[in-house]
């Protein structure tokens, strides 16, 4: 689907973070936790590709006044990395941006009752938000949040709210453990008999290290990938990934805007990636 | 009054003039829920080859201003799979639809022009002889005249449909490659593929693409192409399809003043998946609201 979106909140969370909400057709409340949405940043030719932003949350604002109509809305949390996202930051309320979108595949969130382990490292924590708010529906969820400082480390109390646990990590120890959060899950699986299944999303070291994680102790183990992607509907073909089986002779490119960008861990290649 | 949009490449016959670019559009039904294929006037399909190719490593594309590199190096299903699982939507579809596809032959070449010519569904063939990425393929028969005739001729006598030949504009001379092709047997010229270039990560110090070099798309290359479209056209007598940073209907009847029969829509597909069909109805309008009746009369009919 594609649409304009008229921004209705735009603010900085943490330093070099943002949160936006944007208008969304009612069609956008169906999302899956995982889907992300192309941004066009604005319509001149510089930036000229969209942005890909995974969808943080979806919901409908209750009427102002007795009578209005709810209006659906669209969240993404991004960090300002360069010139499209730093554009994005400038722009404000009733701002108008074109939107494609839900696109890609979601989390598959697994049957009921078993323990949900979703582990986010920096911005990476953006498509989680909206599957934690899905898994606490049925299952006991606990987060690892990880980053490089306090300030990488977003929305905490948001999962908080939702009853999720959280266990924080910071390479700096400004927050929760010092060091990598990967550590923290480890110790949580191994304390626990209780392994239920990983979620993850961050950045490429930190997946590959949870797909490690997973692999060795057999916890089913899904992953969210960015890729650097034109179009978000599988023309371009320049966000692929390689799939396990993946060698020069016999090549297995996976589509991230379209395959994934979830995948199971164990489908895809680690080893020298 | 409606103005008249038809066009005619060969002995396709186009409802308006505006197509996509081939590897902008996949093969056309990931596009569909979002523009009305009906209301262009062609799609090109992306490269096919004998056999499957997987295509280069990543990173392969960087955006630069006012456009983008790619270096994808022809990932493709293959002719195969595309007879298995694609024919069948283009079928559906009452747009023609054109196979784009190269060799790394003339008898490789040959031998997908004559399976391409056996699909009902494939309206028309549109032979890349000017791949910028692929090392062994492409490149070197879009750079020599000789070797794109010969090309160009095996293709030729392999098929008796509306046989189109996409150039490349990384040449001395654009026009010695179209006069060799038209010779050849071409009926159309596609013009212009890619630009090859480069990105450098200063930090890394790396190049950015994988593949270190790429082609360039997007508006940055518009004034590039429509000279090119405007040497080509005054030279040859088939139609030219222009493409090269097709953004607007503007950019795209300025196409049709230089010389261009049709355009391809590319890079703006990426950017605005309905950019085909939006640009098809602005040209109508553009000509409606001028009270011209026909766009063919717009064709090379640049003034001074």
């Amino acid at each position: 689907m594609q649409f304009k979106a008229m921004i209705l909140d735009n603010a900085e969370v943490s330093p070099g973070y943002w949160r936006m909400r944007m208008t969304a057709p009612s069609e956008m409340l169906a999302a899956r936790p995982g889907q992300f949405v192309m941004v066009r940043v604005n319509p001149s030719i510089d930036p000229l590709i969209r942005r890909p932003f995974g969808v943080f949350d979806v919901g409908t604002l209750q009427p102002a006044y007795t009578g209005a109509a709810p209006q659906p809305y669209l969240e993404i949390l991004y960090r300002v990395v360069g010139k499209g996202t730093g554009m994005l930051s400038t722009l404000h309320e009733n701002d108008i941006l074109d939107v494609l979108g839900p696109l890609g595949t979601g989390f598959d969130t697994g049957p009921a009752g078993e323990e949900k382990l979703i582990v986010g490292g920096g911005v990476g924590l953006a498509p989680l938000y909206l599957l934690a708010k899905e898994l606490v529906k049925d299952s006991p969820v606990r987060l690892f949040a990880g980053g490089r400082t306090k300030d990488d480390v977003l929305c905490i109390t948001e999962f908080e709210r939702l009853g999720v646990e959280c266990y924080t990590a910071t390479e700096d120890g400004s927050l929760g453990e010092c060091g990598l959060v990967t550590k923290v899950l480890e110790q949580r699986l191994d304390t626990t008999a209780n392994k239920g299944q990983i979620f993850a999303c961050g950045p490429h070291g930190m997946l590959k290290a949870v797909a490690g994680i997973g692999a060795k102790r057999s916890v089913k183990t899904q992953v969210s990938l960015e890729g650097y992607m034109a179009c978000g509907m599988g023309a371009c073909l320049g966000c692929v990934c390689q799939g396990a089986e993946h060698s020069s002779e016999n090549p297995d490119y996976r589509c991230v805007c379209t395959e994934g960008p979830v995948f199971e861990a164990d489908e895809l290649k680690w080893e020298g990636n | 009054m409606k103005p008249v949009m038809s066009v005619e490449i060969g002995s396709l016959k186009l409802r308006n003039p505006v197509m996509t670019a081939s590897g902008t559009f996949g093969y056309g039904e990931e596009f569909s829920q979002y523009v009305d294929l009906e209301k262009i006037g062609a799609f090109v399909t992306k490269g096919l080859s004998l056999k499957p190719r997987a295509g280069n490593p990543t990173p392969r594309i960087v955006e630069t201003p006012g456009g983008m590199l790619n270096a994808i190096g022809l990932q493709n299903v293959g002719i195969d799979a595309f007879i298995q699982k694609k024919v069948p939507f283009l079928r559906s579809v009452n747009t023609p639809a054109i196979a784009n596809f190269f060799g790394y032959t003339p008898d490789e070449y040959a031998e997908l022009a004559s399976r391409l010519d056996a699909i009902p569904e494939v309206a028309a063939l549109e032979v890349n002889i000017s791949c910028p990425n692929v090392k062994q393929g492409g490149i070197v028969f879009g750079t020599d005249p000789g070797c794109a005739a010969s090309v160009v001729a095996a293709c030729r006598a392999a098929t008796k449909k509306t046989l189109i030949v996409k150039l490349s504009p990384n040449v001395t001379d654009i026009v010695e490659m179209a006069l060799a092709c038209e010779g050849a047997g071409a009926d159309a010229l596609s013009v212009i593929n890619t630009l090859t270039g480069m990105a450098i990560d200063l930090e890394r110090r790396r190049p950015v693409l994988a593949n270190v070099t790429g082609g360039l798309s997007g508006p940055a290359i518009k004034p590039i192409a429509l000279r090119m479209v405007w040497q080509v056209a005054r030279a040859v007598k088939l139609p030219v399809i222009g493409i090269g940073g097709i953004m607007s209907a503007t950019d795209a009847l300025e196409f049709i003043l230089a010389g261009a029969t049709a355009v391809q829509v590319g890079t703006a597909s990426f950017v605005n998946p309905a950019a085909a069909q939006e640009i098809a109805e602005g040209m109508e309008q553009w000509l409606a609201e001028r009270g011209i009746a026909d766009v063919r009369s717009l064709i090379g009919a640049l003034e001074g």
